[in-house]
């Protein structure tokens, strides 16, 4: 086989599953940089920075910033860790590597609609990139993009011009290429395990890609709509989200009718769903990582499956609470705040089943456990945040501020982060042959974990202030004056964890040639992935401590133990 | 280990049906996008259905008829029948894609464009979105077609088949309701 289609054109689920990793990282670390430009603008927004203006001549000219840059980074720091990390690395990226593993299959089952599908991900990628490229530069709607001032062109802003146009056109694709990616999931997972592995002898990995796959399926397809919508009210001069008597900088517009909340509905209807496939391949991976290194069984693990479809299922009937200050009718508002709080009962049983998993097992207190314990930890700060949220009545004083700014980035954000971490450490010896640094990896995650929570709990008293999101300067604004401190404490903090991440950066590269040798199943697991070729499997995943065993671990495909 | 094809054929329904529930989906959520986008409208205008909506569709429902024909010879083995039959419901499958350009032009001449009012915008995407899927299909077909002229199509070897016949009739239904849809909504 050539270099090219080995490496590059790959069909290889495993190649395939290192390039959407990678991809994530390159993007991880774009994202990383645009919110430590952000955070540096919000606490020192009259500094000269020559990196400004040589980055972006025409938006920050003279080193200082202009709220339009600010905005469209913004934008893109929202959009490209949405989807290009949280969504391309804990499903495509590990989801591919390891699905086939797991099951005891060859390789997918459409390998070259696979390749297809990372290939339209690496082309939705580049697109959204060149928004930064073009005439007025990347777009300033965030990553919401809401109509009207989506929908109108360049006379809501530079960037919503042709920036604007290539977002809509990145998202559409991407949205292409996890539709590909779901189906290609969904039928692996069903249709190609191996003789023995019963849907509930699935570890809970398997089981998470299926319901993230699920919901990716349903999601992204009605996304397609709205895309499409926006792009044909942008360039085809319909009406479909822009109303009569529309008057933007001066100017009055044609159009008439149009619903600004229809694109609200259509994407949120995706929206809400996103953030379970952003998350729910992370309860797979900490379920997992947290049974090994308690060398005790997934407590619970028919309720976990539930308990995933339930979130999955519920997820889609909630998007509403996203609008309720949208001017939602105030009982449906009710209905989808009842929905919303319902969801706490899947999740309550998710985090009551790790603890208990973790309960007097023999803790192995390695870098993987680490990450996986700081995920239980975030998705139970962040998810408590979520209960005030839900409710209308709080929501109309909480909405826009940083509140939730701080909510979405603890239990989806960094959470999924942490699950992603999590993966890397415990499934590095798979891949590499070799362990990542565990000093490194400590220092790492204790500086990560207390870093995050220094950055994102903070944002909770800010919005309790009344602090508004998506100001690009708080200066002028007597009711925030008090708050600059803690703006200054949450820019230096974020700077430090930024700078942390460059670490694990070097371990991951380093290691791959540098790294301690790890065994064929270093962390005596019971799972597929560690085994030879596994003719047929004859237990669950998650046998550990068996009473009369005489090792404290049974593989599935072990025949006696 | 290649997986048996028993596994590989369960394993393209699989994907079919998946690929079908998006496809669902993204017209579930194209009509929710038209249901409300009309209730809340004052300026809704009615879309003046060119006749040839009933030629288009008795076109489509014969080619699904063939597709439905050839599955079966291929199944009896009976391959020479299979490729007049599966050549003409392609050929249909052809026809029903240059009708819809001629429905298209019928209705521009009739003073409707996707800018002129909202209900013809979402008529020329419900449109336009199934013939791309159509074309899609069309174009398995010929692939299909190459395969069996190249004798690698039998009673054995009928996966792809049976899967494009199976969206081919999908798309029929979904073309019915969508004349459905227009024609209680829009017209």
């Amino acid at each position: 086989m050539s270099f090219l289609r080995r490496y590059v054109f790959s069909t290889d689920h495993k190649v395939i599953g290192i390039q959407y990793y990678l991809l994530a990282l390159f993007a991880v670390f774009v994202g990383i940089a645009f919110s430590v430009i952000m955070r540096f603008h919000l606490s020192y927004p009259e500094a000269k920075v020559r990196l400004f203006e040589w980055l972006w001549p025409a938006t920050a000219s003279g080193g200082v910033m202009t709220p339009e840059l600010y905005l469209s980074l913004m934008t893109m720091h929202g959009t490209i860790m949405v989807f290009f990390v949280l969504t391309t690395a804990p499903q495509s990226g590990f989801g591919n590597y390891f699905i086939p593993l797991q099951i005891g299959a060859e390789d997918m089952a459409f390998p070259v609609l696979n390749m297809l599908s990372f290939w339209t991900t690496l082309v939705a990628f580049l697109v959204l990139c060149a928004a930064f490229f073009v005439e007025g530069g990347a777009p300033l709607s965030g990553w919401t993009a809401y109509p009207p001032l989506s929908a109108v062109g360049s006379i809501a802003g530079p960037g919503q011009g042709l920036g604007q146009t290539l977002w809509v056109v990145s998202i559409a694709l991407f949205c292409a290429g996890s539709l590909m990616g779901a189906i290609n999931f969904i039928t692996t997972i069903l249709d190609l395990r191996v003789a023995g592995m019963s849907l509930m002898r699935m570890p809970l990995t398997v089981w998470s890609w299926f319901v993230a796959a699920l919901i990716s399926l349903f999601a992204f397809a009605v996304l397609i709509v709205g895309g499409v919508l926006l792009l044909l009210d942008r360039e085809a001069g319909t009406s479909f989200f822009l109303p009569a008597g529309l008057l933007i900088n001066d100017r009055l517009l044609p159009n008439d009718g149009g619903s600004p909340l229809l694109f609200q509905h259509l994407f949120w209807f995706f929206g809400h769903p996103e953030v379970y496939i952003v998350i729910v391949p992370g309860m797979g991976v900490v379920s997992t990582v947290l049974s090994v290194f308690s060398r005790k069984p997934v407590f619970g693990y028919k309720a976990m499956v539930i308990a995933m479809f339930s979130i999955g299922l519920l997820g889609f009937i909630v998007w509403g609470h996203h609008m309720f200050s949208s001017g939602l009718n105030p009982y449906s508002a009710i209905a989808f705040s009842v929905l919303t709080l319902a969801i706490g009962t899947p999740s309550a049983i998710k985090t009551f089943n790790w603890i208990a998993t973790i309960w007097g097992g023999q803790l192995r207190l390695n870098v993987a456990m680490l990450w996986a314990l700081g995920f239980v930890s975030l998705f139970v700060s962040g998810g408590i945040t979520g209960l005030y949220l839900g409710q209308p009545a709080l929501d109309s004083y909480f909405h826009d501020t940083y509140f939730v700014v701080g909510h979405f980035h603890l239990i989806m954000g960094v959470a999924a982060i942490f699950a992603i971490f999590a993966a890397t450490y415990y499934w590095y010896p798979k891949v590499t042959g070799r362990y990542l640094s565990e000093t490194i990896g400590r220092i790492h995650f204790y500086v990560t974990f207390l870093g995050v929570y220094g950055i994102f709990i903070p944002m909770h008293y800010a919005g309790l202030a009344g602090n508004p999101r998506r100001y690009a300067d708080f200066a002028q604004y007597d009711f925030l004056k008090d708050l600059t401190v803690l703006h200054k404490f949450i820019t230096h903090t974020a700077f430090t964890t930024a700078a942390v991440q460059l670490l694990f950066l070097f371990s991951l590269f380093w290691c791959v040639r540098r790294g301690r040798l790890a065994g064929e199943n270093p962390w005596q697991a019971t799972t597929l992935e560690w085994a030879h070729h596994p003719a047929a499997v004859h237990r669950g995943p998650y046998e550990y401590s068996v009473p009369g065993s005489r090792k404290d671990f049974v593989m599935q495909n072990e025949t006696a133990s | 280990m290649q997986p048996a094809s028993g596994v590989k054929r369960r394993a393209s329904y699989t994907g079919l049906y998946a690929f079908l529930a998006s496809v669902i989906m993204f017209f579930a959520g194209f009509s929710s996008a038209l249901v409300v986008r009309r209730a809340g409208a004052k300026d809704w205008k009615p879309v003046p259905m060119p006749d040839l909506i009933w030629m288009n569709t008795a076109v489509l429902a014969a080619s699904s008829v063939m597709a439905e024909k050839a599955r079966r010879d291929l199944r009896k083995g009976d391959r020479t029948r299979f490729n007049a039959a599966w050549a003409l419901a392609t050929l249909l499958g052809c026809l029903f894609l240059y009708l819809q350009v001629q429905l298209w032009y019928r209705l521009r001449d009739a003073g409707v464009y996707m800018e002129s009012n909202v209900s013809g915008a979402f008529f020329y995407l419900g449109t336009i979105a199934h013939a791309i899927h159509l074309a899609g299909g069309a174009a398995a077909m010929m692939y299909l077609s190459y395969r069996a002229v190249r004798l690698e199509l039998g009673p054995g070897r009928r996966t792809g088949v049976d899967v494009a016949t199976f969206y081919w009739h999908f798309l029929g239904v979904l073309w019915v309701y969508l004349v459905g849809l227009f024609w209680f909504l829009a017209a």
